[in-house]
């Protein structure tokens, strides 16, 4: 199962836990399964209108800011973090 | 004087074009001035554009009268912000890369019942000439209710505060960037806090327990600019089929494209947006300001029409950086190993949240590996003109923090500083304290080449002299580019791509083409393609030009290898599984008198199956993150507090150098802008709000005359996720400057200087305070 680490602003929702374990092959799988072992995570992550992450949210596969989104290959043994997006100059 | 060995190359893999330095494709252009900046367009019947801007800094606006105005002969149109529909104050995604609040940008480009800095634009005139619609824009009334303003983070945050937008909400989750409106029946207090959030990773409190030697102190930057010769400017035309062109100074035409699509309320596809060869842009032409205002004016006016800033202008509503105040402790062992850091960063966004807080969170402890960490960032908007980004937005403020404090770490240590870092410096697999792990990176290949310049190992002697170094990290980014490879009869390539040139890029992009094809660069004929020739390309920022478009080059010229193979199999009537491509050459693998140029191949495109056409749209991930580390000698004049630079020189990983010199050339323009925003740069406000110095005579930045040669090393720790080891060089050599100086002063004078600009006024007090410093030398 991927790692996923949650950010501060969201550990209530996990009951203060930093890092879970959850299923998914891909980001989406990871979001959706998230939010049922931790109700209301989803809601931090996601826009159903754009059925996207939600603007400024970036996810961040094994090291690498992922140009994909919730499309995003999630490996077994993955590690995923969820940031905002940098803006650069 | 400086023995100058232009770079160091640790990289192993050598290429034909890629690493040379030939002659820029548009540079007999701009030397000559036949180069077509966005000013210089001419268009029948072209009207003038002038933006009427607001005296106050923070005013509610009761009423805007235009009718002498309009009554002014040869003027043509008068807009505010009542000519367009008003977006909802919803955070957007432009679901390419973009991400802005419509609502804040659009109130930005024209006041929406509010001003909310000096300078905000509330009306748009056009006329037959420049000085008539100046006329013109004094002829609107404005009747205002003065507000209060609050002018820096301190009165921003008080408790009494005056509050710039009464619904804004104060965000506080992973989606950090821009805020926005709270829900109408959410009454809770106003504030001026857009967001905060923090980052905690280990235990910093045990960190701290654990710690023999403790540092702790709090810094602060002044607001600065950009500071590109060229001002905004934006032109538009209104076609007979009701779309519209734009010509634009941008750094990325798609996204003027996309903001404009949303904010007129029309198709992508009825837009289209000309780049023009740009003068400058560091990141704050990234966005929109001039591009809408003459759109609604071209509209109603039912003529071109062109509006330009003033440097006035450019300065009061536009750019600048953020202000900051940055706090740090940080906690070592008696042996030099960080155990623990905490660092809270305070930037002030201007009028409209979305200052780059996440970005200095981002980079501040990134150079090192420290297994307790917190930070917390706050954004706060003050009635300053909007932040925009500035090279490496958010970093250079925080390693201003970071790199001071290791400096005095390293004092109470008694460690050489570049051992320190190279003791503590993070590797690939370094757990950082934003969570994800480093990738590959040449962190200590830069420390180390740095301890082994030259530079580093003199001797500096005299009194008053000082030495200082400092770090600097930039993740480096990404995003879709494309660009299209059309062969031609001759033997050469129009490469048509869709990167706004702001640093020579075109050359690197015929390099990266000309390599894989084995042909000369002279002979790749590079172009920016407007919106509509060439596919979606994000902007040209985040130093990700080269890494991305080079990607979508590489692909786009692989693509034409492929084809020209199949026309050689084609004319030699075998199978394409034996015709290989080698420098430029086809041949038959083992029939040695099939053979011809790419040339022969090119000149009988069309009777072969037709045009050669290659082409790539990509959106790669990987952009490798990089560090700079510098190192300046100065010379402090007692009488004065003059700091002047002796000695400067800025060691960086590069990934791989595609053109040398202009990476040198990238090195050395970040390291002087980060002289000036250490020394002399920064926006002057009284305490209403107004800036003072909007001229480039009183906004002192660097000039030839003030620098040494800024010599340069080039470190390559090629990318292992680019085809040619490409990382993104142009925003990290502004992070380490100002550091890098404030420690060479301290190690001339023996006093700290925590706020920029260290100007000759703040370095005479700071000996004054430190009595019998000067005294001493």
């Amino acid at each position: 199962m991927a790692e996923v680490w949650i950010p501060t602003a969201m550990l209530p929702l996990t009951q203060g836990q930093q890092r879970v374990l959850v299923e998914g092959r891909t980001v989406r799988q990871i979001v959706n399964n998230l939010d049922k072992q931790f109700p209301g995570t989803k809601a931090r992550l996601y826009d159903a209108e754009e059925d996207d992450l939600l603007p400024g949210v970036a996810v961040i596969v094994d090291g690498d800011a992922s140009q994909m989104g919730l499309l995003e290959r999630v490996g077994e043994d993955s590690e995923v973090h969820f940031l905002p997006a940098i803006g650069g100059g | 004087m400086v023995d100058y060995q232009p770079n160091q190359v640790l990289a192993t893999k050598e290429f034909k074009v890629v690493g040379s330095r030939p002659i820029r494709h548009d540079g007999a252009d701009k030397v000559t001035g036949q180069a077509k900046y966005g000013a210089d367009i001419q268009l029948p019947g072209l009207l003038f554009g002038k933006i009427l801007r607001s005296p106050h800094a923070h005013a509610r606006i009761k009423s805007i009268d235009v009718s002498k105005a309009l009554a002014l002969s040869g003027v043509h149109a008068v807009v505010t912000a009542s000519d367009w529909e008003q977006p909802s104050g919803k955070v957007e995604d432009l679901a390419e890369g973009s991400i802005h609040n419509l609502r804040f940008l659009s109130n930005n480009v024209l006041a929406y019942e509010k001003v909310l800095y000096k300078g905000h634009a509330i009306a748009g005139v056009a006329a037959e000439g420049a000085h008539l619609a100046e006329q013109a824009a004094d002829l609107i009334e404005v009747e205002y209710e003065v507000l209060p303003p609050v002018v820096n983070f301190t009165s921003a945050m008080a408790e009494d505060a005056p509050i710039l937008h009464e619904r804004l909400e104060s965000l506080s989750n992973p989606g950090l960037r821009s805020g926005g409106y709270k829900s109408d029946s959410d009454d809770s207090k106003g504030t001026n806090v857009a967001n905060r959030f923090d980052f905690k990773l280990g235990d910093v409190e045990r960190g701290f327990n654990e710690s023999d030697v403790i540092v702790e102190k709090t810094v602060g930057t002044a607001a600065v600019h950009q500071g590109y010769i060229e001002p905004h400017t934006g032109t538009a035309m209104w076609n007979t089929d009701g779309s519209l062109t734009v010509w634009s100074s941008t750094q990325g035409h798609f996204n003027v494209r996309d903001l404009l699509s949303r904010m007129l309320g029309m198709p992508v596809s009825k837009i289209r947006v000309i780049p023009m060869e740009i003068g400058g842009g560091f990141g704050a032409k990234g966005i929109v300001y001039s591009e809408p205002v003459a759109a609604l004016l071209a509209k109603k006016a039912n003529r071109p029409v062109k509006v330009t800033m003033s440097r006035t202008e450019v300065f009061e509503a536009s750019g600048p950086t953020s202000g900051t105040n940055i706090s740090v402790k940080l906690g070592a062992s008696k042996d030099g190993k960080l155990l623990a850091a905490e660092a809270h960063l305070i930037y002030e966004s201007g009028a409209f949240p979305g200052s780059p807080v996440p970005g200095g969170c981002n980079c501040i402890f990134a150079p090192y590996d420290i297994p307790n960490t917190y930070l917390e960032g706050v954004d706060v908007v003050v009635n300053r003109p909007k932040a925009a980004a500035y090279r490496a937005p958010g970093a250079p403020a925080a390693a201003f923090a970071m790199e001071t404090a290791v400096d005095e770490l390293c004092d109470k240590l008694g460690m050489d500083p570049l051992e320190f870092r190279l003791l503590n410096g993070a590797k690939e697999g370094t757990r950082r304290a934003t969570g994800p792990l480093m990738p590959s990176v040449g962190i200590i290949e830069t420390l180390q080449a740095a301890k082994e310049h030259d530079h580093y190992k003199s001797t500096l002697e005299g009194p008053y002299r000082g030495r200082g170094v400092a770090s600097g990290f930039w993740g480096n980014g990404t995003g879709p580019a494309s660009a299209v490879a059309i062969v031609n009869a001759d033997g050469t390539l129009n490469l048509v791509e869709g990167s706004a040139d702001l640093s020579g890029t075109r050359v690197a992009f015929a390099q990266q083409a000309a390599e894989v094809l084995g042909i000369a660069v002279e002979d790749v004929k590079p172009s920016v393609g407007d919106t509509e020739s060439v596919g979606f390309t994000s902007n040209s920022g985040g130093s990700g030009a080269t890494f991305k478009t080079g990607w979508a080059t590489y692909e786009a010229a692989q693509e034409v290898q492929r084809q020209m193979v199949a026309r050689a199999a084609k004319i030699w009537d075998v199978n394409e599984d034996d015709v290989e491509y080698v420098d430029g050459a086809l041949q038959h693998k083992s029939d040695p008198e099939l053979k011809m140029t790419f040339r022969q191949v090119a000149a009988r495109q069309n009777a072969t199956g037709g045009p050669i056409i290659g082409s790539a749209g990509v959106n790669p991930g990987g952009a490798g993150p990089c560090l700079a580390t510098h190192i300046v000698d100065v010379e402090v004049d007692p009488e004065t507090g003059k700091v002047t630079i002796l000695r400067y020189t800025a060691v960086q990983d590069v990934g791989k150098a595609i053109h040398p010199g202009y990476v040198e050339g990238q090195i050395q323009g970040g390291a002087v802008q980060g002289i000036g925003w250490a020394l002399n740069e920064e926006y002057f406000f009284n305490d209403q709000g107004h800036m003072l110095n909007s001229t480039f005579l009183d906004y002192r930045m660097p000039t030839v005359l003030d620098l040494p040669m800024i010599d340069t090393v080039i470190v390559e720790v090629a990318n292992p996720t680019h085809p040619f080891g490409v990382r993104g060089v142009g925003e990290v050599p502004i992070v380490p400057p100002m550091a890098a100086i404030s420690n060479a002063i301290h190690s001339a004078l023996g006093v700290r200087l925590n706020q920029l600009p260290m100007t000759p006024g703040s370095v005479l007090e700071a000996m004054w305070e430190s009595e019998g410093v000067g005294a001493s030398k």
